[in-house]
């Protein structure tokens, strides 16, 4: 792991409403270049409210925030969103806009010159899957579900960002196309040489993707490793999301024996 | 007679260009105001639900107070801002006409276009509202380039709520002196012309149904990002009010302008010495329906040129004198006061429009009454009825006072039903106006005001303080002066309230003045 981490939670807090609910609590949290880190906790845990940090969707009330090595308070939060790709839950594609257009959002308002932006655009929909010719100038609302979470990831890749931050991206997909694409942005993240902070409820979703999981719950850290580190800790929390998907794969793995003994 | 063959069917189309092209201006020009303010204060609002509370209740508030109430308001309350920017900035503006009605037609279009903006606004997906800053929208960007874009629908069906509001409730601004497709109503209303309140009503109908299919035009491109519909719909709507300006602007020449208040013999009057003025070769046209308390204050401004007034209505409505002198010591002291203010008081037409009480001839005979006074000692067992301000009016006070006069009941009724009513005996006594033509035709009598204690009315033409020094214009109108006698003005306002083609105010002005010139 490299020494410097390109993104760097120090005693992060955020609370809401005059203090009254605590969304994040002292949380510390380093991401290195290149690494895949999914963050799981139930609904409410603080991990949307953690990832909102990073681009300043939300402004922390204490600790700090470095992007890059810089802190992100000193940073114009608009020039830092637009090089930090974003990818919402359900898409959140701009209804009026055509996947082109959607797509090239981040480097029209950079400002990039029009030819730029459709070569890009190309490019973007090869990167997803996604025919050229046959789905540039659709509307969202005539995209499948998994079609529109492919634009949405073109979308937060656009301005070519280092650093890729998901919010429950692939949650209100059907099982198959859910792992199909988080497959592909799997292969996308390694083969861009991208940063990731993927928020997901399903550890086995975290677990397939990600390099480490972090655990979170009710605004705090627990834990935070890969995979096998996890599965050493002694919070009972930690060990209870982790039961169901060893469960499952021990299941699975006496159901659909793959050398065909039964 | 067929309906379709009726000539004021052609007179009615001559005005059109005129009427619906100020009509089409008006609109727009309060449109465009009611957007240029409500828009801003829509987008303020939509993250602050207190302001939001506010506006709309404001806009509300707004919306009860009725069309024709609000548009004279505007016209006192920009008097009085005219008044103090000619006392300390030393310039002017006319109070009188298209600013008043634009404003408060402005005022008028606020509610729709706040309520669809807001709700068009806050009904974007919050998700949506997360993403535009997500990939580096600006505030000022989500709302440019994502809020507005998909409000705009919304928006867009307020502005048509509201474009036939203003369309509809801008034929109420004829009588702050703004002339709209109203006149065609008012002024057919007040001489019982159908074929002019038609019209107008079915002009404006399809002016506002025109309007409302293009925009709604426009609304469906905009929800279906359809480029060709909304641009038809804005091509449309470009081309409507393009039509209208151009014969506007071929029209633009300095004239004189004939005032006349809301009633037939004020619309017959004014047609008459737009006539005379035409016929000394001057350009003329007319401004009628004009609220009675409009008229004197637009000749003061210069925004008319010259009108009918009754010399007692001036000295009590508008000098608030108490006291009822004679005649000529009246006339003399009137001619005074309006000097002052620069108005010239040119002489009289030689008629009066006093009121007075009227029965039935027969009635009156059989009962010996001649006089008020002879009135009085019945006046216990008859009923009496007014028009809808006479009886809070300082004559009936007076009336009252001077004779000890009560009578068993009163009523109030439109006037043109009053010498009706005291015809058939319904009424025993109506307070009706001495030049009414329905006087004769009714075989009515007036009672003698024995005890003088209604004042003098006699018709008078009034210059504006611009026009003081117009020789041309004087000497123009002089042929007119002690010209009208009672009995003739009777009959010309009988005429006009005729509901056939040669009632018309011009046809009725042209035979008066046959009959002037004839003697």
């Amino acid at each position: 792991m490299p020494t410097t981490p390109l993104i760097a939670y120090a005693h992060v807090g955020k609370s809401f409403d005059d203090g009254r609910v605590v969304a994040v609590d002292d949380v510390s949290l380093d991401v290195a270049e290149g690494e895949f880190l999914a963050v799981v906790g139930s609904s409410g845990s603080g991990k949307s409210t953690l990832l909102r940090l990073a681009n300043r969707l939300i402004e922390a009330d204490r600790g700090r925030i470095a992007v890059d090595g810089e802190d992100v308070s000193d940073v114009d939060p608009i020039l830092l969103r637009r090089r930090i790709g974003y990818v919402f839950q359900s898409g959140a594609l701009f209804p009026h806009l055509t996947v082109a257009d959607n797509i090239g959002s981040t480097p029209r308002l950079l400002g990039w010159p029009a030819a730029d932006i459709a070569a890009r655009v190309d490019e973007l929909l090869d990167l997803v899957r996604l025919d050229r010719a046959q789905y540039r100038n659709r509307m969202p609302h005539e995209l499948s579900g998994g079609q529109r979470q492919r634009v949405g990831v073109a979308r937060a890749l656009a301005a070519k960002p280092r650093i890729v931050l998901m919010d429950e991206p692939f949650g209100s997909l059907d099982p198959l196309t859910r792992d199909a694409l988080g497959e592909d942005y799997r292969s996308l993240h390694r083969k861009l040489g991208l940063t990731t902070i993927m928020i997901t409820h399903d550890m086995t979703e975290a677990i397939l993707l990600a390099d480490r999981v972090a655990v979170m719950r009710a605004g705090r850290m627990l834990a935070q490793g890969t995979p096998s580190e996890l599965s050493a800790s002694t919070d009972a929390y930690v060990g209870e999301l982790l039961h169901t998907p060893r469960r499952q794969a021990e299941r699975l793995g006496a159901l659909l024996p793959r050398d065909g003994a039964a | 007679m067929s309906l379709l063959a009726d000539p004021r069917w052609g007179e009615a189309l001559a005005h059109l260009p005129d009427y619906l092209g100020n009509h089409v201006r008006v609109s727009v020009a309060a449109l465009a105001l009611g957007l240029i303010v409500s828009l801003p204060l829509a987008i303020a609002a939509r993250r602050r639900p207190v302001l939001r509370g506010a506006l709309l209740g404001l806009a509300s508030v707004v919306q009860t107070v009725p069309g024709l109430a609000l548009l004279a308001l505007f016209y006192p309350l920009l008097l009085a801002l005219a008044a103090l920017t000619a006392g300390w900035l030393g310039f002017s503006f006319s109070a009188f006409g298209f600013l008043p009605a634009v404003l408060a037609l402005a005022l008028y279009s606020m509610l729709p276009v706040l309520r669809n903006t807001i709700t068009g606004l806050s009904g974007v997906d919050p998700e949506i509202l997360e993403a535009a800053p997500g990939v580096g929208m600006t505030e000022r960007q989500s709302l440019l380039m994502v809020e507005l874009p998909l409000a705009l629908p919304v928006m867009m069906a307020g502005i048509r709520t509201a474009a036939v509001w203003v369309i509809g409730t801008a034929t109420l601004s004829t009588p702050i002196g703004q002339t709209s497709l109203g006149n065609y109503i008012f002024a057919g209303l007040q001489t019982q012309n159908w074929v002019f309140v038609l019209f107008g009503c079915v002009a404006a109908a399809v002016l506002a149904l025109a309007v409302d299919q293009l925009l709604a035009l426009i609304e469906n491109g905009l929800r279906n990002r359809s480029r060709a519909r909304t641009g038809l719909g804005g091509l449309g709507i470009a081309a409507l009010i393009a039509a209208t300006l151009v014969p506007a602007i071929a029209r633009l020449h300095a004239g004189y302008v004939v005032g006349a208040k809301t009633f037939t013999e004020q619309y017959v009057l004014s047609a008459l010495i737009a006539e005379q003025l035409r016929a000394a070769g001057l350009p003329a046209t007319t401004r009628a329906g004009l609220g009675s308390n409009v008229i004197f204050d637009a000749l003061t401004a210069g925004d008319i040129d010259v009108y009918v007034d009754y010399s007692g209505t001036l000295w009590a409505n508008q000098f608030h004198h108490g006291d009822i002198r004679p005649r000529a010591e009246l006339l003399a002291a009137l001619k005074a006061t309006l000097a002052a203010q620069n108005i010239t008081l040119l002489g009289e037409l030689g008629f009066e429009n006093a009121y007075a009480l009227v029965m039935p001839r027969k009635r009156a005979a059989a009962l010996g009454i001649h006089s008020i006074s002879d009135l009085v000692a019945r006046a216990t067992a008859m009923s009496i009825a007014g028009d809808y301000e006479f009886f809070s009016r300082p004559e009936w006070a007076g009336i009252q006072k001077a004779y000890g006069l009560s009578f068993r009941a009163q009523r109030q009724m439109q006037p043109d039903f009053m010498y009706a009513a005291v015809a058939s005996g319904e009424v025993d006594v109506i307070a009706g106006y001495t030049s009414d033509g329905l006087i004769a035709k009714y075989d009515l009598v007036t009672l003698e005001d024995d005890r003088r204690a209604i004042p003098p009315y006699d018709a008078i033409v009034l210059l504006s303080p611009k026009r003081r020094d117009d020789e041309t214009l004087k000497s123009a109108l002089q042929p007119l002066l002690g010209r009208i006698d009672i009995a003739e003005m009777r009959e010309a306002n009988l005429r006009a309230s005729g509901n056939d083609a040669s009632s018309s105010p011009d046809a009725v002005a042209r035979w008066l003045r046959e009959k002037i010139r004839a003697r």
